[in-house]
């Protein structure tokens, strides 16, 4: 069951708006040259962190399509009665997002990376941060989405509840980090189904 | 009775901070049916999502055995072809999509089905678990006469193979239905 709701919601994530926070990436990481402007040694500078605002921005787009659908649909209490923990659930829907989310932002990461003037080794430190810092974030995504599905605006409720939860993501990772960022990441990964379980638990009427 | 494959003991349900009832025992055995009646707001879907598991009593005890519920939400995805839909929740849907009459439906994506086509195929899904306890909420919404006829033939055949099934619904059911009134 859960092996066919990751397949599912995998599917489901691409057929639809996949390349609509990719694109937002895109256009963020695009926006910073008119913002700081054509120097391309600053720009070089702050560009790791450029990418991962972007990064972070597009990460919020797709969190009111996570959880709510389902939960207004009747799937996620049929997936309950198929005998589906939703710890189980949530950790579906985290690698579902993930891989609809991050393999699509890596690639993006390297158009992204010129319009910033980042070298190669520059790119590739980058790339395996957010490599690393994804899984996290969409945890943190998936458990936002859960806490908020049903609530009126919760996308930006969502927003504001994610962002600040994202800084340790955000500062290990665009200081090149590595150990200290995965060690978010994982916490991150491993507690959020708790999260998002309890929420959607919390959420039955 | 203990094989009964519904049972609740003395059980009390709180929704938004008001009773809807309390000490409600009853007991489900194979090859029965009950009927949840009341006048709207009574408390039967209530009672239904709490046989279910979805909500939690305030007091006493329920005992379940494996169940499939069909509500007002049909769970299915829309953009999926009924019978790959329904194949998300049970692998051989064929039969009980036969038996709800909407067989030839099955390439035909959910999103595009009417409400009561839809009504059938939730029915269908249930049918198509193989639990041995069925839940429904208003069954007969939006189903037809055509609709309502299939779902009593079923109902026989899922007694008659020793399952059980209670219904909350405030329109009368065809069939030979134990009744439990809610709000009197």
């Amino acid at each position: 069951m859960i092996a066919r709701l990751i397949a599912r919601d995998a599917r489901r994530g691409l057929i639809g708006a996949a390349w609509l926070p990719i694109a937002f990436f895109l256009l963020v990481a695009a926006l910073i040259p008119f913002a700081i402007g054509p120097d391309a040694r600053l720009l070089a500078r702050i560009g790791p962190g450029g990418l991962w605002i972007a990064a972070l921005t597009a990460a919020l787009l797709p969190v009111e399509r996570l959880i709510e659908p389902d939960r207004a649909a009747g799937v996620l209490d049929q997936l309950f009665l198929h005998g589906a923990a939703e710890e189980s659930v949530a950790a579906a829907k985290i690698a579902a997002h993930w891989l609809t989310f991050a393999p699509l932002l890596l690639l993006a990461a390297i158009p992204a990376s010129a319009l910033l003037a980042m070298d190669a080794p520059s790119l590739a430190r980058t790339e395996l941060a957010l490599a690393i810092g994804t899984p996290g974030l969409a945890a943190l995504a998936v458990a936002m989405a859960a806490v908020t599905a049903g609530l009126p605006r919760a996308g930006s409720l969502a927003g504001l509840l994610l962002l600040p939860l994202a800084v340790p993501l955000l500062i290990f990772g665009a200081a090149d980090a590595y150990l200290l960022e995965a060690a978010v990441s994982l916490l991150l990964t491993a507690g959020a189904p708790f999260v998002a379980a309890a929420a959607i638990r919390a959420g039955r009427t | 009775m203990t094989d009964a494959l519904l049972r609740f003991d003395g059980v009390a349900l709180v929704r938004g901070g008001r009773l809807l009832f309390e000490r409600l025992d009853l007991a489900v055995g194979p090859g029965e049916a009950l009927q949840v009646a009341g006048p709207n707001g009574s408390g039967k879907s209530s009672l239904i999502r709490l046989a279910a598991g979805l909500l939690r009593e305030l007091r006493g005890r329920v005992e379940r055995s494996p169940l499939a519920l069909a509500d007002d939400s049909s769970a299915l995805d829309g953009e999926l072809s009924l019978g790959r839909a329904l194949r998300f929740w049970s692998p051989e849907p064929d039969e009980a999509m036969d038996a709800l009459g909407v067989g030839h439906l099955a390439a035909v994506p959910v999103r595009l089905l009417s409400s009561g086509q839809l009504k059938r195929a939730a029915l269908a899904r249930v049918a198509a678990s193989r639990a041995p306890l069925w839940l429904f909420d208003e069954p007969l919404n939006a189903l037809d006469a055509d609709g309502a006829a299939r779902l009593a033939r079923l109902v026989d055949r899922h007694r008659s193979g020793g399952g059980a099934i209670v219904a909350a619904s405030h329109q009368p059911l065809a069939g030979d239905w134990r009744r439990l009134e809610l709000g009197t």
